[in-house]
């Protein structure tokens, strides 16, 4: 009985670290400038509830936050549209090549993201598409990984039941959208939580290809402000608390998926 | 299981008439969209980035053959080993996250425990967050005058130093947050790896009298290196990538960058502050190769620990 509550004692020590810098970031964000810089820290926040619309005020956050929230759709919108198409394709069809294909797939898993900006960006320049929304969705909606994942969810359904299907007449585009996609609908979800994160957070690319805070996303417009605002941690930290907070609400109400779904790919991938 | 399932696939094709030929034309256009976008914006860049790191940006734009002219200079660049030697240091940092891991994923998996859901939500509500805010918050946290970190440290009387401006502090201070984010994600890896052992282990071991600590040590570390192979290999290609962190805690101007300073983001410096292509090409194309090194290294030496059974 002792050992449990041992086991406890440890978790919650452990847990209490992992969630102190929130605790104080939210804590801070309702300060004054004055008492988010006094010694010894406060931790008690005299309700400074204007940080939060003076960060709405100062940058252009509610168009960033559209912007964040137009570009993660459409990402995981279009990668769950064509992951899945090739996924199937490369679990469910014969052609030939398929297996060189495929391993030229993988092959872009293996190389860092670094690689492709670089090229990227003048692919971006060339179309007039720096400081514009499609230039963080173009790139985004393509991805090998969710290629990988998906297929392996495809590669678990039972060969019947293309084949019943073929003898009733139907083609691969409808067996594949009336058929197999309900059946991966495990793999789609968590494909589609982790692009959501994914896109959501992302830093690097956003960074370099949309300079225009008009056009910036969370994640960027955040970074952007750590320069101009860095005296004033109460505003900053409003702006972290409104940036994160929808992923973090969707991981609570989605935990089980999100979970179940990384924890596939760690044991296929 | 695979095997069985492709070799049943390739009789099936090898039977004439059992599946329509213009399933081949089906394949090629179901995946058409993907190999199409895979080309533009992954593979074609690859090959771009290549030839870019052998040639130097003109006065007038264009490229200029250089041939190795830019990996040479990389390796007498002062801040290029620097960032090497930065990067290496906080890889080898956040790979110490990994026991971490282990362990909380154990207690995690201490059976009948209750609530677990509420510590895996605590444990994984940094992964979740977005690194920009992460880096903001850890940076007030680590500020050296009225930070919470040192007025803790004080309070047990160590006076801490600045951490984040301090060249010789800051990659540390960066890589306990690396560790802090990633902790969640690696433990939730090693919960799945430890539902995966078989209890007859633990049945068997128990009748022969182990106690809880030697079953520890003698079924479930053993049994669980796939898993550790596995977040071990990621962790460090997602470490020898570090960007955001080191972003958002340092300064561009601050003489902690030094100390600090990582090959992503020297490579960001390169190539889009100073707009050096060829450079910053050279740069990427030395992580892809320190990458590919270090993770075939790490597919060598697990023979020597990984069990599969």
């Amino acid at each position: 009985m002792s050992r449990r509550w041992i086991v406890h004692a440890v978790l919650l020590a452990g847990g209490l670290i992992m969630i102190t810098p929130f605790v104080w970031q939210l804590v801070v964000s309702l300060q004054t400038v004055t008492e988010s810089m006094r010694m010894p820290p406060t931790p008690v926040p005299s309700w400074q509830w204007h940080n939060f619309a003076d960060v709405f005020r100062t940058v252009p956050l509610g168009r960033q936050f559209l912007n964040t929230v137009i570009v993660t759709a459409a990402v995981t919108a279009g990668q769950l549209l064509l992951c899945s198409l090739a996924a199937f394709a490369f679990a469910r069809l014969e052609f030939p090549g398929r297996g060189p294909i495929f391993l030229l797939f993988l092959a872009v898993l293996m190389v860092p993201g670094e690689l492709f900006l670089l090229p990227r960006y003048e692919i971006m320049q060339g179309l007039g598409w720096l400081n514009t929304l499609q230039a963080l969705i173009a790139p985004g909606v393509f991805g090998a990984f969710g290629t990988f994942l998906l297929r392996q969810f495809f590669k678990t359904l039972p060969r019947e039941l293309d084949e019943a299907a073929r003898l009733d007449g139907a083609n691969p585009l409808q067996i594949y959208w009336w058929i197999m996609l309900p059946l991966v609908r495990p793999g789609l979800l968590a494909l589609g939580l982790l692009t959501v994160m994914w896109s959501w957070s992302s830093l690097l690319w956003p960074l370099v290809v949309n300079t225009d805070p008009e056009m910036m996303t969370l994640s960027a417009g955040l970074a952007s402000l750590r320069g101009q605002y860095l005296t004033n941690y109460p505003v900053l930290f409003a702006g972290s608390v409104v940036a994160s907070l929808p992923v973090i609400v969707l991981f609570v109400v989605m935990q089980r998926q999100l979970i179940a779904g990384i924890a596939f790919t760690g044991s296929k991938g | 299981m695979l095997l069985t399932e492709e070799r049943a696939a390739a009789k099936a094709a090898a039977q004439p008439g059992r599946r329509p030929r213009c399933d081949w034309l089906w394949g090629y256009g179901l995946i058409a969209p993907m190999a199409l976008g895979l080309a533009v914006f992954y593979l074609w860049p690859i090959v771009q980035t290549l030839y870019l790191s052998f040639t130097e940006s003109g006065v007038f734009g264009g490229q200029t053959w250089v041939g190795v002219d830019n990996f040479a200079a990389l390796f007498g660049d002062e801040e290029m080993l620097g960032a090497l030697r930065n990067t290496l240091l906080y890889s080898l940092l956040v790979l110490i996250g990994v026991p971490l891991a282990i362990v909380i994923a154990a207690l995690l998996n201490v059976p009948g425990l209750r609530g677990l859901g509420f510590y895996r939500t605590l444990y994984f509500l940094p992964v979740v967050t977005m690194p920009a805010a992460v880096g903001l918050t850890w940076r007030y946290l680590y500020n050296g005058d009225f930070g919470l970190i040192n007025y803790l440290l004080g309070e047990i009387g160590i006076d801490g130093p600045y951490w984040v401006s301090d060249p010789e502090f800051a990659i540390y201070a960066i890589a306990v947050v690396g560790i802090w984010s990633s902790l969640g994600y690696n433990a939730v890896l090693f919960l799945a790896g430890l539902q995966g052992i078989p209890k007859h282990y633990y049945e068997a071991a128990a009748i022969d009298g182990a106690g809880r600590m030697r079953q520890f040590f003698r079924i479930t570390l053993p049994l669980l290196t796939p898993t550790t192979f596995f977040v071990m290999v990621i962790t460090l290609i997602n470490a020898l990538q570090v960007f955001d962190l080191v972003y958002l805690m340092i300064d561009t101007k601050s003489p902690a960058l030094a100390g600090s300073r990582t090959i992503v983001y020297l490579f960001y410096e390169q190539g889009f502050v100073q707009n050096s292509r060829g450079y910053a090409a050279a740069i990427a194309v030395v992580l892809l190769a320190l990458i590919l090194a270090l993770t075939a290294l790490q597919f060598r030496l697990q023979r020597r620990w990984v069990h599969y059974e």
